[in-house]
This record gives structure tokens, C-alpha cells and sequence, in this order.
């Protein structure tokens, strides 16, 4: 336990202390919440929809909390071939504890990403609909933060250089966001894009958060939550075994 | 009971043969020197040892134990300090300390007591409160060899050590890494470059070139056996001296890429 507990300590450590990247990894959920928020604004009213900016808040706060765990996961690229990964990987610890430390600090984290993106959409004019309704909200973040970190470290385990880095950012993460419902409604949509939102884990985790915040669901809590904790046990153990495997 | 002893050890990576059925054994308390131009296989023979890359074939024992089985019994018997720095650059030297004693069990009391003589030995305890970024390449490689330490190991690998630090800083951590050998009986294995570093600190060399074992003995010996006056004569006698070009992996690439970050 105290292993799991002193890496987990570290990643929380490591994220505080870096200031700049705490604000640099704002820039881009502001800038989707402000400029999306916003500008969509006028026509998604005109479209009946009510108001854009009170949809896509907890879109956004669902995908800080995506890119922020997958890459979690993904910088172990940075601590796997010079760096600190070896030196958990020669300690006398179960790997599974390393994997757990990691992936909880990573998830950890996120959430905290995810409340400070969260604290900004309130401060721009999100309003939930009950104020309680933000622990379950932040159930549900953490539960995105699980599934996402434990991918991230699957992920971690096996990219080697920079360009696998990208080639998962690009054709991995992104799609994920992009085709969640995070930015869009997901009634009648194109077949084919039916399809793909609905084997899109994020989907899942977004529908929750619309649903706890501002009473706007899809599937319904039950089936959100089932299939995340679903999702998630699948990652958690495919990352189990992929960094089990890692050698170096 | 030899504190290392290896048989017919043997690792592939598809048809390249990296390392080819060698075997060897270091003594209790010895320092043991492994040395062979780059590529020879030296780092690959020291994963294989310290559990992080498994053998094709062959025979480990440390300290009485197979690391491929009792792999965390006998990760526990041994310190390990890496060719490339494996230290979290993000914590101070404290910090790093802590998290090691942590991750081996060290208990808290004897932790505390065994950073503050090490960092002290080391000549780091004034910083330990800085973070290890704030570090010059010598003392991060200090801090490395402090923290191998930490854990009383039977047995410390050093891999290239000395790699890009200053003749001053060389002497003295040599100095630190015989002094802990001999008040703590530490085996110590280690690979290096420079010949002189070998001749003057192991008590007995081993040479690999192409994956295999080509000489063994004392520097003594290995010079007479070549009829050379130093040890680097010796060595180009038994290796010859055409150059080794290892081709670049991408672990080459992001080394590069992150010292333009590192600074």
C-alpha cells in the first residue's frame, strides 16, 4: 500500500509544482468552452435547442478530464527510457502496485484538471441545475478519470517514441472527443455517426455529466454508469497486463 | 556462495545475438569490472541481471536466488544505478531518497538515518532540499549512487557512472563507491569506459566483445596476458580497434530530444 500511496503522491506533486503546465493545459478547454461556447451560442437558440453554452460546459469538462488522464498515461513515455520508470520497475514492488499508483495519481489529477475547467464555466455563467447535483458530477469524473488514465497507461506501456505519441493523440484521443457528444447533441444524427458514438466510451461519461448537471440524458444513469465501470475494468486490466510486459 | 554467478546466459533479439552463452561468477565483497566496446553487450548482460529484460537461455543467481523467479527477493538484495539518470528531476534529492526507501521497505527510522549519513557521505546533504533539476550532471550521479545504496544492497550495479563527468568528479565518487564497498561488504559490478577507472578500483575485470566473454582475470593478469603495460593497451590487444557504429534506435532520438529540453 505504500508504494501505490508514494507514487500516487508523486504524480500529485509533480502536477502542482509545474505551474505552467497547469496553465497551459487550461488553454485549450478554455478556448472550446469561451470561443465555442459562445459563438455557437446564437445558432444552436435558433435551433430550438436552448442555450450551447450550458451544453457544452460539461462536454468540455468531460474531455479536460480525457486528455488529461490519457496523458498521464502516455508521459510514462518520457520516465520509461531514461527516466524514473526503471527505477520503480527494479524495486521490489509488485508491478500491479506501480500500475495502480500511476494510474490513480494520473486519474487524480484529471479531476482536479476537470474541477478547475469546471470553477471557470461558472465563473463564464454555467449554472447547474441543483447545486447538489455536483457530487454526483463529481462521481462521474472520476469515474471518466479511471477509464481514461487506465487507457493511458496501456497506451504508456507500449508507445516507444514520439511519433506513436502522436499517431495515438491523433487517431486515438481525439476521435474520442470529437465523436463523444461533447460538442453535439446526439439525436438525429448520420447512421454511421450513431454507430460510432455509441461504442465511444466517452459518450457514456458525457451523457452522465449532462444528466447530473443539467438534467439532459440519454441513456440513463444506470446504463452510463454500468458501462464505464465496465469499460474501465476492461483498461485497468488490459493496462495491468501491458505494463506487467514492459521490458526495457 | 558466489554473490553473482551466471551460466551460459544467452539473449536474442530476432537473428541478432546480443549476448552468447556467457557465464562468469563475482565473489562476496568483490568489485567487478565488465568491460567491451559499445554494443558489446554489457548493458543487455546487466538488464538481464537486475530483472529487466528476461534471458533467452542461461542461468542467474544472485546472491543464492534466481532473478527470473524470485523476482522481487532479489530485487531487493541489489542497488542499480543506471547508464541514463533514472531520478525524478521534479523532487528534491530528500524526496528521491524517500521514495526509494519507501518502494524497498527500508523502515522509517533506519530511512531517516541512512539518507542523512549517505547524503552526508555524498556531499549533498546541504541540498537536499533542492530539486534534482537544479542538479549538475556529478551530483545527480551522486545522488544516483547514495540512493543505490539506500536499501543496504548486497549487491550494486553501476552501469557507465563516470559517463560524462569531470576527472574530479570521477575520483571522488570512486572514492565514495570503494569506501561503501568496504564498510559495507557491497559486491559491486561495473561497467565503464575508462580503463584507468577499471585498473585503479576492480579488483578483477571481465572483457566481452560481440556477446561473448573474451578475457577474465585482474588487471595484473589481463596485462601480462597481452604483454601490455596498461590496461587500455590490453584491451584494444583483446578487442582490436576498429570502431563499433551502433545504428540509432529511437531510444537514441529521445535522448536526444530531451536533453534540447532538460537542458
Amino acid at each position: 500500500m505504500s508504494a501505490i500511496y508514494i507514487l500516487w503522491l508523486r504524480e500529485l506533486k509533480r502536477y502542482v509544482r509545474s505551474r505552467a503546465q497547469i496553465a497551459a493545459s487550461l488553454g485549450q478547454p478554455l478556448l472550446y468552452l469561451l470561443a465555442l461556447g459562445f459563438g455557437l451560442g446564437p445558432v444552436f437558440q435558433k435551433a430550438g435547442q436552448g442555450s450551447y453554452f450550458q451544453f457544452v460546459a460539461p462536454g468540455v469538462v468531460s474531455m479536460t478530464i480525457l486528455f488529461s488522464s490519457v496523458f498521464s498515461g502516455i508521459a510514462m513515455l518520457w520516465d520509461r527510457q531514461f527516466g524514473f520508470l526503471k527505477e520503480t520497475l527494479v524495486a521490489p514492488v509488485p508491478r500491479i502496485q506501480i500500475m495502480i499508483g500511476r494510474t490513480v495519481g494520473g486519474a487524480t489529477v484529471a479531476v482536479i484538471q476537470g474541477l478547475l475547467v469546471f470553477v471557470v464555466a461558472i465563473i463564464a455563467g454555467f449554472r447547474p441545475h441543483h447545486w447538489v447535483s455536483f457530487f454526483p458530477a463529481l462521481l462521474f469524473m472520476m469515474l471518466i478519470a479511471i477509464v481514461f488514465a487506465a487507457l493511458g497507461t496501456a497506451f504508456g506501456s507500449i508507445v516507444q517514441d514520439m511519433q506513436g505519441f502522436q499517431l495515438i493523440m491523433n487517431f486515438m484521443v481525439l476521435p474520442i472527443f470529437f465523436l463523444s457528444g461533447a460538442l453535439f447533441p446526439l439525436e438525429n444524427l448520420p447512421k454511421a455517426l450513431v454507430i460510432i458514438t455509441r461504442i465511444d466510451p466517452l459518450t457514456y461519461g458525457v451523457d452522465a455529466m449532462r444528466g447530473a448537471l443539467i438534467s439532459n440524458i440519454q441513456f440513463g444513469f444506470s446504463v452510463d454508469t454500468i458501462v464505464l465501470c465496465l469499460i474501465g475494468t476492461a483498461f485497468l486490466t488490459a493496462g495491468a497486463y501491458l505494463f506487467s510486459r514492459i521490458q526495457l | 556462495m558466489s554473490a553473482i554467478r551466471v551460466e551460459n546466459l544467452e539473449k536474442t533479439f530476432g537473428d541478432l545475438t546480443a549476448v552468447n552463452k556467457i557465464s562468469f561468477q563475482v565473489e562476496k565483497g568483490e568489485i567487478f569490472a565488465f568491460l567491451g566496446p559499445n554494443g558489446a553487450g554489457k548493458t543487455t548482460t546487466i538488464k538481464m541481471l537486475t530483472t529487466l529484460l528476461n534471458p533467452t537461455s542461461g542461468k542467474i543467481e544472485l546472491d543464492g536466488l534466481d532473478p527470473t523467479i524470485h523476482r522481487n527477493e532479489a530485487r531487493q538484495r541489489f542497488g542499480i544505478v543506471f547508464q541514463d539518470p533514472s531520478l525524478d528531476a521534479e523532487q528534491t534529492a530528500y524526496e528521491n531518497m524517500e521514495l526509494h526507501g519507501v518502494l524497498y521497505k527500508v523502515p522509517h527510522k533506519l530511512r531517516v538515518q541512512r539518507t542523512e549519513q549517505l547524503l552526508k557521505l555524498f556531499e549533498l546533504w546541504e541540498r537536499r532540499n533542492d530539486y534534482v533539476k537544479t542538479f549538475s550532471g556529478g551530483m545527480k550521479r551522486r545522488l544516483e549512487i547514495a540512493r543505490g545504496f539506500l536499501h543496504t544492497p548486497k549487491i550494486l550495479f553501476l552501469d557507465e557512472p563516470t559517463l560524462g563527468l569531470d576527472p574530479q568528479t570521477r575520483n571522488q565518487l570512486w572514492t565514495h563507491v570503494k569506501s561503501v564497498n568496504e564498510s559495507e561488504n557491497t559486491t559491486v559490478f561495473l561497467t565503464t569506459h575508462y580503463m584507468d577507472e577499471a585498473d585503479r578500483v576492480a579488483h578483477r575485470i571481465a572483457i566481452i566483445d560481440h556477446g561473448a566473454i573474451v578475457a577474465m582475470g585482474t588487471p595484473q593478469e589481463l596485462k601480462q596476458q597481452t604483454n601490455s603495460e596498461s590496461l587500455e593497451q590490453a584491451f584494444l590487444a583483446l578487442t582490436g580497434s576498429t570502431i563499433r557504429d551502433e545504428s540509432a534506435t529511437s531510444q537514441d532520438q529521445l535522448r536526444r530530444f530531451a536533453q534540447m529540453w532538460r537542458k
